[in-house]
């Protein structure tokens, strides 16, 4: 089946059956593996994307789901080169230890600082809570979020 | 190959239906995908609600509330309808498996999915909802406890989809309580949960009282006894005591792999003793 959708503001077609796992379309059929299956449960959230700016699951979605959506993965975060800040604050806080989580932790960071600007740790800890990461790095992961949540609100607009 | 629709409107799903009548629905897909990508379940065709806006949106209908099936659990979070005027399932939804599963999960599905656990489950108990059910044939409406049979069992037809849930708005109570316990704060199905709602006197007698509890029994555990126990004393731990040793009594949990019976059954108990701090 054809399918057509956004992905990293870059139209893609693909042919693939309507029921294909769509981290699967991401990561096999078109080699952007930055968002990993992990559980396959929605348990881990190592797969996460965003989905016309809202952080999903890509492991619990069949790719007919993706039709005309926007998709966002890690690899379209940087915008021409330019790291978002929660990038730049994860590398400068060390927020990332084996970095199999990263990619969806950074993900769903970015959905929770454009739906609140200004979060308190607890925030942030409750807004990542579907992200696990077994290096166990949490604390400097609230610190980067925190970090870039300061950096964003001080004008870098995006 | 599968093959997956994705309907547009209401009158798109029914031509779905006509071609592919054992079809099986689902909406956000964060409890039927696990099943059919590990190979517990084998549905021969899916139908995805996701794209017939009709099934989506709070309503406000004065003395109860409308709430579409395919609305996810974070809209409903972020609905001042529900927030306002159904705080007991407000809070419940904050406690469904994260920000994720809540991006995704809609209120239909928590419903159709009927699981023993459902976090919105004990709530609408207690709220007494109705589910709204439709088929080519027609609506019919029908109390929620009816609806749901026993674990991942429903009334649903096939070829018949829940489009909305009726909720009364609860003006007669003025407390309202959910708790839930599981094995961490996030990404847990509840090893209990209890849902209450009270109306307190300005002395502190309860008036009247409304309680369900999840994941103690095939379905959600509703006791009376329990409710009349609490009826025209204070909330003390005294009374609260009682009215648990008549929840432990009533309900009738399984051990399974995150707790056995006999914790669940106790917990069900010290669930009520927490409204001792609720108010």
């Amino acid at each position: 089946m054809k399918i057509s959708f956004y992905l990293n503001g870059k139209q893609t077609d693909v042919d693939v059956p309507p029921d294909r796992k769509f981290v699967n379309v991401l990561r096999e059929d078109l080699g952007i593996t930055g968002a990993k299956e992990g559980c396959g449960a929605g348990e881990c959230g190592s797969c996460t994307i965003l989905v016309d700016g809202r952080a999903c699951l890509s492991c619990l979605m069949a790719a007919v789901q993706l039709q005309g959506r926007q998709v966002t993965t890690i690899e379209g975060l940087a915008a021409g080169g330019t790291l978002h800040p929660v990038q730049e604050a994860f590398i400068e806080y060390g927020a990332v230890q084996c970095g199999f989580c990263t990619p969806g932790v950074i993900l769903a960071a970015v959905h929770l600082l454009n739906q609140n600007p200004d979060p308190t740790r607890e925030q942030i800890r409750v807004g990542l809570s579907g992200n696990l990461c077994r290096c166990s790095g949490y604390v400097k992961i609230v610190d980067a979020v925190e970090a870039a949540a300061r950096k964003m609100r001080e004008g870098k607009p995006r | 190959m599968r093959k997956v629709f994705l309907p547009g409107s209401l009158e798109e799903l029914w031509r779905c239906f006509e071609e592919r009548p054992q079809s099986t629905v689902y909406a956000g897909g964060t409890d039927l995908l696990v099943g059919t990508y590990n190979g517990v379940l084998n549905p021969e065709t899916l139908i995805c609600l996701d794209r017939i806006e009709e099934l989506k949106g709070v309503g406000d209908l004065g003395d109860s509330v409308r709430i579409g099936s395919c609305t996810t659990h974070t809209e409903l979070l972020e609905e001042p309808l529900v927030q306002h005027h159904l705080p007991v399932l407000w809070w419940a939804i904050t406690q469904i498996g994260s920000p994720l599963v809540r991006n995704m999960g809609t209120i239909g599905g928590n419903i159709c999915t009927a699981s023993p656990a459902g976090d919105t489950l004990p709530p609408l108990y207690i709220m007494k909802a109705e589910v709204e059910l439709i088929s080519k044939g027609g609506v019919r409406l029908m109390p929620i406890g009816d609806f749901i049979t026993g674990p991942r069992a429903t009334r649903l037809h096939g070829a018949e989809i829940l489009t909305a849930v009726w909720v009364k708005k609860p003006v007669e109570y003025n407390l309202s309580h959910f708790e839930k316990v599981g094995l961490r704060n996030a990404l847990a199905c509840s090893v209990v949960s209890m849902a209450a709602l009270l109306r307190l006197a300005s002395d502190g007698l309860v008036e009247k009282a409304a309680l369900a509890w999840g994941s103690v029994g095939p379905t959600i555990v509703t006791c009376c006894e329990a409710e009349e126990a609490l009826i025209g004393g204070k909330l003390t731990a005294a009374r609260l005591g009682e009215a648990a040793a008549i929840v432990r009594k009533a309900v009738n949990p399984i051990s399974d792999i995150r707790a056995d019976a006999d914790y669940r059954r106790t917990v069900a108990g010290n669930l009520l003793l927490r409204l001792t701090v609720a108010h």
